[in-house]
């Protein structure tokens, strides 16, 4: 028998990164096969995960926040952090959502839109795993409009009392901190909330059948005051939230190709040693022909994550272009992880495999920072000039 | 006290090593990779600075190879290395074991270390043999398959795994120390690690810089000379017993066994 390639190894995609990027790709692939990927199929059946001990030992990697530079982040090019994403992914999307919500949306957040003082009160110690951070932009009746959001913050002398709720916030009910949106007489502000704020609560959502290795929760507002320094002064309008959105887009766009990468890891090796009418499964040539389509698919998506990640290296990246890679790779690999899934037979829907614990997660993967038809609306937009979001 | 750590830039596990006939030396065309048995090396000697028995003034890693050796020498830095010397001359090209191990201890001349730390072996020549020569050539002692290594100022006692059980062996420092690689589970570089290994100091040199004798390393200088290579025959394919009754497996394999008078 000839010998076998991989999957990305077929169009030598490595060959386009730098070695550091590389060592630290393999770095992180390396610390999750030692302390993560053992244990997912029973968090995932428990639907529950060890966020702080994960946090922790992701800060001495030295993950968070890792493409921020400054208070205590590793200030890797993006191009690297895209990389992570994708092994955290390759892992499990609800292990890439627990790291992009820390470094992406929470701590990313407080370094471009804080100040001085704020960036050096959260972001050392979010870095370190020490704090862990949340991010509230989604309301119940507010997803793909968040301009419409009912969460308000009013003046109260020099500070701030927030009521309202926010919806489907990972690791809502674990976090130490939470970045909050708000309306207010002045626009949309964000917000600096210590969880342990009086009028704060956080209550789990149960009942997913997807990202269950990861903690969602709602959050509510009772009347939860604020000094006036929890006010991040840099961000005025749905700017903010969206400078956030953008950068957990990017990660997204490298995380998805890693779920579907390791379904296809999966089902290849499956399909060499499943024996049907007595020869392997990757004998048929309807076998090789979905291997292969998946493959191509699997290979452009990474050119095109790979291309993304060189734009926003150099600065030059746009929303537009990061809502390409978050729509096509997100929906090209639910497609693989569906495919894999029927290579795998009935042994495809057990935890045994990875496969349908990723074409399950990769629903919310699908839906969650911009679903694809917002995705479509923001490319329609650029090719138009005409917004069709309402 | 200072430790060295002597590294190699070896072709990586997933590469078909191969030796290039014409050259008789290994081709190096493929994917390298700092050879993974030194990072036992590295890891030993942050454990070393890590324990407090001693004061540990600084770990250089130090290599000889070509330009793109250095990699090697980022991943060390980025391991725990506080810096890195790097050898390099095309008159090094075809040394053999001793002309290595000459030319290495040149190089840790100029360090005066209190240790040096290697890996058991390296992934490509597999010679198992450069500390030896090495310590020969620095007039140090030097033990092998070192498992278990406790420093105290001036001496360590070691524990060093023999065929037939473990030696406790005590010696007086300097030392060039081979180290086993059950000796412990080298560390995963942080990513902050890997970002700042290329700002740590890298000391270029040549064979002039360490006062090399160029007739005794390279290809002139090596008493090896590679002659023919054959490559090894083929193996036939082996028989796979899928267990489907444990019981029944057990009576085959016993059965094959037993067919080849392999039980006694």
């Amino acid at each position: 028998m000839a010998t076998q390639q991989t999957p990305l190894g077929l169009l030598a995609t490595d060959s386009l990164l730098s070695s550091e990027d590389r060592d630290m790709r393999d770095t992180v692939r390396k610390a999750l096969d030692r302390s993560v990927r053992p244990h997912l199929a029973e968090w995932f059946e428990a639907g529950s995960v060890p966020a702080r001990e994960l946090m922790r030992q992701f800060g001495d990697l030295g993950l968070l926040g890792m493409h921020l530079d400054g208070y205590g982040c590793a200030g890797t090019s993006a191009t690297a952090y895209g990389l992570a994403c994708m092994e955290l992914e390759a892992a499990d999307s609800g292990i890439r959502s627990l790291v992009s919500v820390q470094g992406s949306l929470a701590m990313f957040a407080i370094w471009r839109w804080g100040s001085e003082d704020q960036k050096l009160q959260w972001l050392p110690q979010m870095a370190a795993g020490e704090l862990i951070g949340c991010f509230g932009l989604t309301e119940p009746d507010f997803g793909s409009n968040p301009g419409g959001m009912r969460t308000f913050a009013r003046r109260d002398g020099d500070d701030w009392v927030l009521n309202g709720t926010k919806m489907w916030i990972t690791n809502g009910s674990v976090a130490d901190v939470a970045i909050v949106w708000a309306a207010t007489d002045d626009g949309i502000r964000g917000f600096i909330v210590p969880t342990d704020a009086p009028g704060f609560s956080a209550p789990g959502i149960k009942g997913k059948l997807s990202l269950r290795a990861s903690v969602t929760s709602e959050l509510v507002f009772d009347d939860v005051r604020l000094p006036s320094s929890a006010l991040l002064p840099e961000a005025r309008g749905l700017s903010g939230p969206l400078s956030c959105l953008n950068e957990a887009r990017f990660g997204i766009a490298f995380g998805a190709l890693g779920a579907a990468r390791d379904c296809l890891e999966v089902t290849i090796a499956y399909v060499g040693d499943r024996q049907m009418f007595d020869r392997p499964l990757a004998a048929y040539q309807i076998t090789q022909t979905k291997l292969a389509d998946m493959t191509v698919e699997l290979g452009k998506g990474m050119l095109l994550a790979l291309h993304l990640g060189r734009l926003k290296d150099a600065h030059a990246v746009r929303p537009e272009q990061i809502s390409i890679g978050k729509l096509n790779n997100t929906r090209e690999a639910i497609a693989i992880a569906r495919e894999c899934r029927t290579l795998l037979g009935a042994n495809g829907i057990t935890l045994a495999y990875s496969v349908m614990r990723h074409a399950n997660n990769l629903e919310s993967v699908l839906t969650y920072e911009g679903t694809s038809e917002v995705h479509q609306l923001v490319i329609g937009q650029a090719l138009t000039g005409i917004s069709a979001f309402r | 006290m200072k430790i060295c750590v002597l590294v190699k830039e070896v072709p990586d596990a997933a590469v078909e090593k191969r030796i290039n006939p014409s050259t008789g030396r290994m081709d190096r065309g493929g994917e390298r990779n700092l050879n993974p048995y030194d990072t036992h090396a590295i890891e030993a000697a942050m454990q070393v600075k890590e324990g407090g028995a001693v004061d540990v003034e600084e770990i250089i890693a130090v290599t000889m190879g070509p330009s793109t050796a250095v990699r090697a020498l980022h991943k060390a830095v980025s391991l725990g290395a506080d810096r890195s010397v790097h050898l390099s001359d095309d008159a090094l090209a075809g040394s053999d074991v001793v002309a290595t191990g000459y030319a290495l201890a040149k190089v840790l001349e100029r360090e005066s270390p209190d240790l040096v730390l290697l890996g058991q072996q390296s992934d490509d020549g597999e010679c198992y043999t450069i500390g030896a020569v090495v310590a020969d050539y620095l007039r140090m002692p030097s033990l092998t398959q070192v498992i278990k290594m406790d420093v105290t100022p001036g001496s360590l006692r070691c524990e060093r795994q023999a065929e037939y059980g473990y030696d406790t062996v005590e010696i007086e420092l300097p030392a060039v120390i081979s180290v086993g690689d059950a000796i412990n589970e080298p560390r995963y570089p942080s990513l902050k690690a890997i970002m700042g290994a290329k700002k740590k100091p890298l000391d270029a040199v040549g064979i002039g810089d360490v006062g090399l004798e160029a007739d005794r390393v390279g290809e002139a200088g090596s008493k090896v000379v590679c002659g023919d290579f054959k490559a090894p025959p083929q193996k036939a394919a082996g028989e796979i017993i899928e267990d489907e009754d444990t019981n029944e497996t057990v009576e085959k394999i016993i059965a094959w066994l037993d067919e080849r008078k392999l039980l006694a």
